[in-house]
């Protein structure tokens, strides 16, 4: 199978001409581009959609919209879990590295319940993963999942531990266990939920497979550390008939890191760079391992292993992830963690300009600038938050430059820091007219003086030293 | 689907519309485990109905309804490359023997795979690690202090506690009270400062200064001198700074210089190029700037990804080993605030943040760490252990997680 370099091709690989080629050619304009060449350029970088082409939807073009489809396949399989606004989409990743285009989909994170818990726990747990939410710099950071594993062995206690959960949650489902009966209880007390089956192996493939396609629901194959055995799998359930696959190639701790590493990220190249179809599926870690493991040490310990795991997991490709330790503290970084490496590496670096208000800014109230190069605004901005003072900052719009660079590269001049002062209508909100600006931009400081009639006050070099700054030096 | 059925009936192929609708959907599979039944086929390709893929699928499509019956082998062949380019070796510290006073030396970088590709080939030299000394009082998180309050104010018990109790492979000596703005320490004061160190420890070690481009180069100067021989990395040489001069007294006296630029991968080119004139590559270690977790980290992430695969495929002006700031994770104030009890104990999630922040970039290709706190460190070298340990996963272990029953 190494020989079939064909296939789905990466983003990189695709090229607008290639695409054009198959549209209408007509440059109709009705998707609101200019024309052909112009939608097809943004549909490779993937900012509209190919039904947007209405000409295209037509019965006579129905072989060219095959034919694109197919061509922007990405090479990892996207799958659905759940059913409704809260269902989950796995995979889809166009690129195996983050630079060369976003990377879609978030790793999924799901906090696990058993089927032996009481049902206090059970739904406090419940409560506890649906609660989760962090306000981080304008996203809502939430958990997605609740994985119910069967630990009783029994199908009964199985079904009724589903059904608890169906009744309490919206949130998709992960249903884990080998015992194709008992995977069978927990399917009828959810049936039309979509839960993600977990899972199918080299002795239970065939009934899981029934299952899975009897049930409407995604399925995990699992072959631990054994990525022949994962793909042979794959291609058996392929042929049997169900499409919507997981990669599980096993997570393991200790000693195993290196193999549970090495795994991902050659089923990952495989499928984006290989064009392995075969591998072009997301791909499951189970974090909560750890616990396997526990050994003597404390509670604290394994959630702390099981979250350094879970990050290494989230930037070497995981889809979805199976987590134990529902703590805030360890599950802070990795939620952060997963918005940061899923961002669009696009995005210019750079924040919108304009005025930011901290705490309950007043008439007296200390007014500072800063650039919109998104790392400096948002370190200058954390500073005055953890000052916990009142304060206006003036984001000037310098193409992101920082402050250094920009006063040397004249992208951060004095008439844009007083076109700023007047654009934000902050001599409006404030009674004085005292800018502290950057210790880095104290060149341009008297320039600024002249152009906006504001005295300047010159700041620290380095925000960290703004809250003290504010006490020691600023008066209105 | 309706002229298909008509194409198929006239060519007197009776195939299910199940099949039909399966041969559909799998088009894209390869299966070769099958004996052709040819003599229709071969009628039906003729109309040139079907793509190759389909027809390949046709010698599959058993009897009963295409469901095999038997596991379908396809052997996983590891996806291994070569690259044209190595991370060059940049070797720390001096031992007597290499005309210094350390107990040993330790090299970074050499690699020729991306970081971590065992399947490729082993890591050349694995990631180390230098902690923070402080040479004066200064603010720090709860999280951190507790761990390092009796050294507070003495670098050279500190550079001690890092190496003997913390397991630091080096130190990183950082002489803030040389900033024209806090003490305004001499180049004389922090000479003596670095000796009473280099006493203390024997282990490699990093000369950081105050951030300040005109002081640092005069106190850099006088280190590089007042040391020549001990292979210092001196962190860092920036753009703002007198990069000539800096790069001189670097040479002449044998040590190694931190290239750092502000993320941003022409920058760090252009800056390598200026030290190339006085400077061999081996005597260059770069720095593309770490931000926290949560402030940045993507963009440092990415940064330092695509420098050391660039390195690796040929861009020699990236082909460095990779120092990271990884104590700016606790820039980021979820690291050291006090938060709502949810989000507690900080104790715990501080030095987490700075795991986390590490981890990642060790993924990035980051060869030196520069830390903070001792249970970041000891994570990240236990981890680092772990990768190139060569040791294979338990599978068996590690299988019952299903079933696991906790609390």
């Amino acid at each position: 199978m190494s020989e079939k370099k064909k296939g789905k091709a990466g983003v990189k690989e695709l090229s607008p001409i290639d695409v054009y080629k198959a549209l209408p050619k007509i440059n109709c304009k009705e998707c609101g581009e200019e024309n052909c060449m112009a939608f097809a350029t943004k549909i490779v970088n993937r900012e509209v959609r190919l039904d947007q082409c209405a000409p295209l939807l037509k019965k006579e073009n129905e072989k060219a919209y095959n034919q694109l489809k197919d061509m922007l396949k990405p090479p990892v399989k996207e799958v659905v879990v759940g059913e409704g606004e809260k269902a989950v989409k796995l995979g889809g990743k166009l690129v195996m590295y983050r630079h060369e285009f976003t990377y879609t989909n978030p790793t999924a994170i799901a906090i696990d319940v058993t089927d032996e818990m009481s049902e206090e726990e059970l739904l406090s747990r419940i409560k506890k993963t649906e609660g989760f939410s962090y306000e981080y710099i304008g996203y809502t950071l939430k958990l997605d999942m609740v994985a119910v594993r069967c630990t009783s062995g029994e199908p009964e206690k199985f079904k009724a531990a589903v059904k608890k959960v169906v009744e309490n949650t919206k949130l998709p489902l992960i249903l884990c266990t080998s015992n194709v009966n008992v995977a069978e209880a927990g399917l009828m007390a959810a049936p039309k939920a979509k839960p993600l089956l977990y899972a199918a192996n080299m002795d239970n493939w065939r009934d899981m497979a029934e299952l899975a396609l009897m049930y409407h629901c995604p399925l995990v194959v699992s072959a631990p550390n054994d990525l022949s055995m994962l793909v042979s799998l794959v291609k058996t359930l392929l042929a049997y008939g169900v499409e919507d696959l997981v990669l599980d190639p096993g997570t393991f701790v200790g000693d195993g890191l290196a193999d549970t590493l090495n795994n991902f990220t050659m089923l990952r190249r495989a499928a984006c760079k290989g064009g392995e179809e075969l591998a072009g599926f997301p791909l499951m870690g189970v974090p909560m391992v750890a616990w396997v493991d526990k050994g003597e040490a404390a509670d604290e310990v394994v959630k702390w292993r099981e979250a350094y795991s879970a990050a290494m997991l989230i930037v070497r490709y995981a889809d979805v992830l199976v987590m134990h330790g529902a703590d805030g503290w360890s599950l802070l970084p990795n939620t952060v963690l997963r918005q940061n490496i899923y961002t669009d590496p696009r995005k210019p670096v750079a924040v919108e300009p304009g005025l930011k208000e901290f705490g309950t800014p007043n008439e007296n109230s200390p007014v500072l600038f800063t650039t919109n190069f998104a790392l400096t605004y948002y370190t200058v901005a954390s500073d005055i938050e953890n000052s916990k003072t009142s304060a206006y900052l003036i984001v000037v719009e310098t193409e992101g430059s920082a402050v250094d660079s920009g006063v040397a590269g004249r992208k951060l001049t004095a008439e844009k820091v007083a076109d700023a002062i007047k654009e934000t209508g902050i001599e409006n909100k404030v009674k004085h007219r005292k800018i502290i600006i950057p210790g880095k931009a104290s060149r341009i400081s008297g320039e600024i003086e002249e152009l906006s009639g504001w005295k300047v006050q010159v700041g620290p070099r380095d925000s960290s030293e703004i809250p003290k700054y504010i006490i020691d030096k600023w008066q209105p | 689907m309706a002229d298909k059925k008509k194409k198929d009936e006239d060519l007197g192929v009776n195939f299910s519309p199940d099949l039909l609708e399966l041969l559909a959907k799998f088009k894209e599979i390869e299966l070769e485990d099958f004996e052709m039944e040819v003599k229709d086929l071969e009628l039906w390709l003729q109309s040139g109905a079907l793509p190759r893929q389909v027809m390949s699928q046709l010698k599959v499509a058993p009897a009963l309804k295409g469901k095999p019956t038997e596991l379908l082998q396809a052997p996983f062949m590891p996806p291994v490359e070569t690259y044209p380019g190595k991370i060059v070796e940049v070797k720390l510290g001096a031992t007597k023997g290499e005309g210094g006073t350390r107990g040993r030396s330790i090299t970074i970088g050499g690699e020729t795979s991306p970081p971590f590709y065992t399947f490729e080939r082993p890591v050349v030299h694995p990631p180390v690690v230098t902690l923070d000394v402080f040479d004066m009082e200064l603010p720090l998180s709860k999280a951190v202090k507790m761990h390092v309050k009796e050294v507070i104010g003495d670098p050279a018990a500190w550079a001690k506690l890092a190496v003997e109790k913390f397991g630091a492979d080096m130190v990183t000596i950082h002489l803030i009270s040389i900033d024209p703005l806090l003490k305004d320490a001499t180049p004389k004061d922090a000479v003596k400062t670095v000796e009473e160190v280099l006493q203390a420890v024997d282990v490699p070690l990093v000369i950081g200064g105050c951030g300040d481009p005109v002081k640092d180069t005069a106190v850099f100067a006088e280190i590089a001198e007042t040391f020549a021989g001990e292979r210092f990395l001196i962190s860092s040489i920036t753009q703002d700074m007198d990069v000539e001069r800096c790069a001189k007294f670097v040479k002449k006296n044998g040590h190694v210089a931190l290239s750092f630029t502000p993320m941003d991968l022409n920058l760090a080119r252009e800056l390598n190029r200026r030290l190339y004139d006085f400077l061999g590559n081996e005597d260059i270690v770069m720095d593309l700037t770490t931000a926290a977790l949560g402030y940045g980290l993507d963009y440092a992430f990415t940064n330092m990804e695509r420098a050391r695969l660039g390195g690796l495929m040929g861009d020699v002006e990236l082909a460095h080993p990779m120092s990271s700031g990884t104590t700016n994770a606790w820039a980021a104030r979820e690291a050291w605030l006090k938060m709502s009890p949810e989000w507690e104990p900080r104790e715990l999630r501080g030095p987490l943040w700075e795991v986390t922040t590490a981890l990642t970039l060790l993924l990035a290709g980051v060869d030196l760490f520069m830390m903070m706190h001792p249970a970041a460190v000891k994570t990240l070298k236990e981890v680092t252990a772990q990768l190139v340990s060569g040791k294979k996963a338990d599978a068996c272990k590690f299988l019952d997680w299903v079933s696991l029953k906790t609390e």
